[in-house]
């Protein structure tokens, strides 16, 4: 397993990581939200702009040949990242949401008839939630829900009861960003195709922990966003079988995405460009390339064990506070932590957290169904990624010691 | 009756002393304790102030000529915050709250609980109390 030393290399990759906050070293816990980037990737936007920016596809010229070059390398870098059966498997978008967005609107224009449904968990992102709320609103379709255990585990034969006829698709995190469970996402979709029902993943929490290969998985869709996985911001990735996105109507207009216009009639290009109207992020999605490079060089079972032991950790230190609440207990969980301390308000802890340099994330982390499900304003989440310490982690046990006496 | 500027005055004089953030921080806690409370059966929905992370109640009453604030949060430096908010404009006409520039705010150092993140209700605070004076000055005030 990767120690202090391979960490402390890693960390000098991340230039922001070195900063002070409020004068202290900056310890940064809000990984679950969006990563830090390494100098490879703040490096490759540079390069970038400085010497290749142009518009791709289109242009005969030099620099949009090379621009071009780059971003379908990056598509069939992605592709084998995620073991695509094909790059035109691969479609960029700007992020987990607009890759569930462009789902649920496609879908359910194509497939989604008034009685039927949709099925999520109760532990989805509210980007899981509203899109599908949304088309069911629109084709007067129903949202059902699969309960969820107080451990934070899909109840797994409610599961099953929900994947009736009337169920058109299934729409499940692999990874809970509030809780950490991690569901045991084969098995669900698994059961679901035993159905004859289509599964679409929201990997947004998984794919900087987890390797992910969609043909072993076998779901119809995964969506994943960059700026989670070490990338930059604004760009993002879905993931559709070949055959299933052939079928979808596309889900915006513009250039790019056309073969050829008329007033009259309009034919559409080709997978991936039917679902990539207009300009793309280029820069961003070249950027996303040098992070699948970087987590690759690391490589998924390095980061799985040391987050593991990260979060072992984590959860055997707070134990010792004895009026803390976990939230999220499942035996499985990727490396994010959620508690109360006592009946401190996390709004509170997280005022004091940040004034000594500890950035957490405290709220409802966009689950308020899951916060009613478990009767609470929110949570303190600390999330760690492949570059946080266990130095760190006693940094912030220290400081919920001050907090504690704050507010006795 | 203090003025705005009095009362305003009083607080930044107070912050003054806090040369340490942790003193400043427990200065707010305590602030929240003395904070006057809103009556139980207004802690409702129609009371509430939307912020993402905390909940605020906010209500106001309209006596002689001027509005009184209570309130109550379920956390404490929030709690400590609308008590700043109240110490600064309780007891005030609604003309003053109306005209209020709130700029104590920077120089207590909290401008950083201005920010227009989602985390905290402050500027939505302001609103409120500014509108209750608003509603009562129209109320009683505009036949004048």
């Amino acid at each position: 397993m990767y120690n202090a030393m391979d960490i402390e290399k890693i960390r000098e990759q991340f230039p922001l990581l070195k900063q002070q906050v409020n004068g202290k070293s900056l310890i940064y816990f809000d990984n679950a939200a969006t990563t830090q980037k390494p100098q490879c990737v703040i490096d490759s936007l540079n390069h970038y702009y400085t010497t290749m920016n142009s518009n791709i596809h289109r242009g005969v010229h030099f620099l949009s040949q090379q621009a071009t070059n780059a971003f379908e390398e990056s598509r069939k870098t992605v592709q084998n990242f995620i073991n695509a059966r094909h790059m035109h498997e691969i479609i960029f978008t700007r992020g987990t949401t607009e890759s569930i967005n462009l789902v649920a609107s496609s879908f359910s224009k194509r497939f989604l008839k008034p009685g039927d449904t949709i099925l999520i968990s109760a532990m989805e992102h509210h980007s899981n939630i509203v899109p599908w709320q949304l088309a069911c609103e629109e084709r007067q379709a129903k949202l059902k829900v699969i309960p969820i255990n107080p451990d934070g585990t899909i109840i797994f034969s409610e599961l099953q009861n929900l994947l009736d006829e009337s169920c058109k698709l299934l729409a499940i995190t692999h990874v809970s960003n509030t809780l950490g469970t991690i569901n045991d996402i084969k098995k669900i979709i698994k059961t679901a195709h035993a159905a004859n029902i289509p599964v679409l993943v929201d990997g947004a929490q998984a794919i900087s922990h987890i390797k992910i290969d969609v043909q072993d998985l076998d779901c119809e869709f995964y969506c994943f966003s960059g700026h989670k996985m070490y990338a930059p911001m604004g760009v993002g990735v879905l993931y559709g079988k070949e055959h299933i996105l052939n079928e979808l109507p596309p889900y915006q207009g513009g250039g790019e995405m056309i073969k050829n216009v008329t007033f009259e009639k309009t034919t559409y290009n080709e997978l991936p460009f039917k679902f990539e109207a207009g300009t793309p992020n280029v820069g961003d999605v070249i950027g996303l390339q040098q992070a699948v490079k970087f987590i690759s060089e690391i490589g998924y079972d390095n980061i799985s064990a040391y987050e593991h032991d990260l979060l072992e950790y984590a959860t055997r230190q707070l134990e010792q506070f004895e009026d803390i609440k976990i939230y999220g207990t499942a035996e499985n969980k990727a490396s994010v932590i959620s508690f109360i301390l006592g009946n401190i308000h996390p709004y509170d802890a997280g005022i004091i957290l940040d004034k000594l340099g500890i950035a957490v994330r405290t709220g409802h982390h966009c689950t308020q169904p899951l916060m009613d499900f478990f009767r609470i304003p929110g949570t303190v989440r600390a999330s760690f990624a492949i570059y946080n310490t266990k130095e760190e982690i006693e940094a912030m046990i220290e400081a919920l010691k001050k907090i504690k006496l704050m507010f006795a | 009756m203090k003025t705005y500027q009095e009362s305003t005055a009083n607080i930044i004089k107070e912050f003054e002393l806090f040369t340490d953030w942790m003193d400043k921080y427990n200065y707010i806690i305590e602030l929240g304790k003395s904070l006057p409370l809103i009556d139980e059966k207004y802690k409702t929905e129609n009371y509430l102030i939307s912020g993402c992370q905390s909940q605020v109640w906010l209500y106001a009453e309209y006596k002689d000529g001027r509005v009184w604030f209570t309130a109550d949060s379920d956390a404490i430096i929030t709690k400590g915050i609308v008590g700043i908010l109240i110490n600064a404009l309780s007891g005030l006409s609604p003309d003053e709250i109306i005209n209020a520039d709130m700029d104590f705010i920077n120089n207590i150092g909290l401008r950083e609980h201005l920010s227009p993140t989602r985390s905290n209700g402050l500027n939505s605070m302001i609103k409120q109390m500014k509108l209750y004076a608003l509603v009562y000055k129209t109320k009683y005030e505009s036949s004048r």
